[in-house]
């Protein structure tokens, strides 16, 4: 779950890294306020769950209560790759001398929180690690002990050669580990984190990533998602206990299990068509949630044709056919539909199907040919 | 012969009397699966299906039954503290089955795991199944066939659709493993290639991997350098958008590391045969066994 840059500071502040104030305006009224409130130059920032904010225009400087206002007209209601912002954080602008990287992530490789820094800070920390890869340290953690203090001053020293801000910095890792521990959190990054002319070391960015399966046993943490700054389909299908993402093409994919909807979405591009979205019922999967998936996948305007994809281990089948029954019933298809189901309780799944009218069939290249068929010739339910 | 587990594999379901977890004991004793004990603490001196004795631990289980491999249904929350408990009783091998289990957990529980000695299978994956031997997980038996065909995967469904490929061309497995798509599990492909380049029922093997990490790059490698067998390889995501999740928290891509096409050159340069579609592994296993 990504969380906003907001958010993560308060998190980060609440573990003592020290972080400019600020604070969060949904109105232009209340961004001018909040710049009134600071006094001085303020930066206005989008937030949103997207980077390359600066790029897109989402960041702006204002050096008056007016300009604040103006910004954050600008702001408000912008679209970034393809989100739209709602709220925008006002903080007063800082003097940079330097700005620094520094990250945690869960590594696969090692399978250990592995820390990122870089002195070479503020600009696309990918950029730096491919051209000048000594400019980054690697240091993985052993979760049993968590960051050591001798492991955190080298790598303050790492990022700066006056010891007193290497030992600030030192301090602000250990606190950002932390910060990372204590939220469940799959990454955990300030950049830029910065030095100012009167050598203080300040965090002047925060970004977090909750692991999604943290979330059941710390519901504080659940709290802070932002569902309006989500797609309003992807939203509809977490409810749901599904996992949605859209796409642009006319093929409307519904799968049980991650692996076999990616194949799926890979097979209907390879006889020529273009999956509409991933969406995977998952396992043990009720007719419930076959009819939310299918309501989902019928709002979709650009849906030609629905494939349903079904290998049934744990999912059974029968719950899939039934689940398209009521579907249907409650609300009948505008686009044709094409159903390959296999496995758990097959039988009794096309019992089902055939009683309502429906047909089913065994191979997946062949279903897929026909939703792909079906969609390129713009064939009606 | 088979790799982890065979005939005399003796099986603790921790979690027995749960939803999954009893459905799938169930499951698994009509396969013929060794179950010779249950896990639920409270439940101890309880039998399941009037057969298998519970027990409150799986200290106790072993201690009373010698069982060697454990499988582990229960909910995240409580998955962790499970498979540390499985290793710490002297289980040699650990199935976890249960998805959720959060990422920081596993950085604990991995090396926990292993300085015990035990082999940990997931978590978040389906299992594996020796056919005609043993069955421990969730993959449906009757897709599965004995035969020469090893089988390692990332992925749950994906790979019933593989191994229902094969069987129906009458090319079976010696043993078909789901090694779960999270980002930090206790078996990878390399660890699953080198077992099947060792048995010697296998004579080749097929390897279903997908986007994020870059597993399937390194076990590209382990092939090239230290296999003989024949390999044919699939993998899932070639449409996925960048930087979006599909489901697997595994399934991320991150910068250039992890894309399909990076995947398919490595398995290419290490002489892997690429298949397509799921349905061309069939042909392409065929051309190399002859």
């Amino acid at each position: 779950m990504n969380i906003h840059e907001y958010q993560a500071k308060d998190i980060f502040r609440e573990h003592g890294i020290p972080i400019p104030p600020g604070g969060v305006a949904s109105t232009t009224a209340e961004a001018e306020g909040l710049a009134r409130r600071f006094g001085g130059t303020v930066v206005v920032k989008a937030q949103v769950h997207a980077g390359g904010r600066g790029k897109a225009g989402g960041v702006k400087l204002a050096k008056t209560p007016d300009e604040a206002r103006e910004v954050a007209a600008k702001i408000l209601g912008m679209q970034i790759k393809g989100l739209t912002v709602n709220k925008v954080l006002v903080t007063p602008a800082a003097d940079i001398a330097t700005e620094a990287y520094v990250g945690i992530i869960v590594d696969r490789a090692s399978k250990r929180p592995v820390f990122m820094v870089s002195p070479a800070g503020g600009i696309d920390i990918e950029e730096v690690a491919a051209k000048t890869p000594e400019k980054i340290m690697r240091l993985p953690v052993d979760p049993v002990y968590g960051l050591l203090s001798f492991q955190a001053l080298q790598m303050g020293l790492f990022l700066y050669p006056d010891i007193k801000q290497a030992r600030a910095a030192a301090q602000i890792m250990e606190q950002l580990y932390r910060a990372f521990w204590a939220s469940g959190a799959s990454l955990a990054e300030i950049n830029p984190l910065v030095t100012t002319p009167d050598r203080e070391v300040l965090a002047l960015d925060a970004k977090m990533v909750i692991d999604d399966n943290e979330l059941e046993r710390r519901p504080e943490l659940a709290l802070l998602r932002d569902e309006t700054a989500e797609a309003p389909s992807e939203v509809r299908a977490r409810e749901a206990g599904l996992t949605f993402i859209k796409l642009d093409g006319n093929v409307g994919c519904i799968v049980n299990g991650a692996g076999l909807a990616m194949a799926t979405m890979d097979l209907v591009k390879f006889y020529g068509g273009e999956p509409a979205n991933f969406l995977d019922i998952g396992g043990s999967s009720n007719p419930e949630k076959v009819v939310a998936a299918l309501e989902i996948i019928t709002s979709d305007k650009n849906v030609r044709s629905i494939l349903f994809n079904i290998f049934g281990g744990i999912t059974r089948t029968d719950d899939v056919a039934n689940g398209i029954v009521t579907a249907t019933r409650t609300s009948p298809l505008t686009v044709p539909m094409v159903i390959r189901l296999t496995g758990t309780n097959e039988d009794v799944a096309v019992d089902i199907l055939q009683q309502h009218g429906f047909s089913a069939m065994t191979e997946m290249d062949a279903a897929v040919q026909r939703a792909v068929e079906l969609a390129t010739t713009g064939a009606s339910a | 012969m088979s790799i982890f587990i065979d005939a005399s594999t003796r099986l603790v379901v921790q979690g027995i009397t749960g939803r999954d977890g009893s459905f799938h004991a169930k499951q698994m004793l009509e396969y013929g699966t060794k179950v010779v004990a249950g896990v639920t603490p409270g439940k101890g001196g309880q039998r399941f299906e009037n057969t298998v004795p519970i027990f409150n631990t799986v200290a106790e289980a072993v201690r009373e039954t010698k069982a060697n491999t454990s499988v582990i249904y229960v909910p995240p929350p409580f998955a962790a503290d499970a498979m540390m408990e499985a290793a710490d009783a002297g289980v040699s091998l650990i199935v976890c089955i249960t998805e959720g289990v959060p990422v920081l957990d596993m950085t604990r529980v991995y090396p926990f795991v292993k300085g015990r000695g035990a082999r940990l299978i997931g978590p978040n994956c389906p299992g594996l199944i020796s056919p005609g031997q043993s069955k421990v997980g969730i993959i449906p038996g009757r897709i599965c066939a004995p035969g020469p065909i090893g089988l390692v995967s990332r992925s749950g469904t994906l790979t019933y659709e593989v191994v229902y490929h094969l069987t129906r061309a009458g090319l079976g497995q010696t043993t078909c493993v789901g090694i779960g798509g999270d980002p930090i599990n206790g078996t990878n492909f390399i660890d699953c290639l080198d077992a099947f380049e060792r048995d010697s029922a296998t004579k080749a093997v097929v390897m279903i991997g997908e986007i994020g990490g870059t597993d399937e790059q390194d076990a590209a490698r382990f092939v090239k350098q230290s296999m003989k067998k024949p390999v044919v390889g699939f993998i899932a995501g070639q449409t996925a958008p960048p930087g979006r999740r599909m489901g697997h928290a595994g399934a991320i891509i991150s910068g250039s590391a992890g894309t399909a096409a990076e995947k398919i050159a490595a398995f290419e340069d290490a002489g892997i045969g690429v298949a397509k579609r799921p349905v061309d592994v069939v042909d392409l296993i065929r051309q190399r066994l002859r």
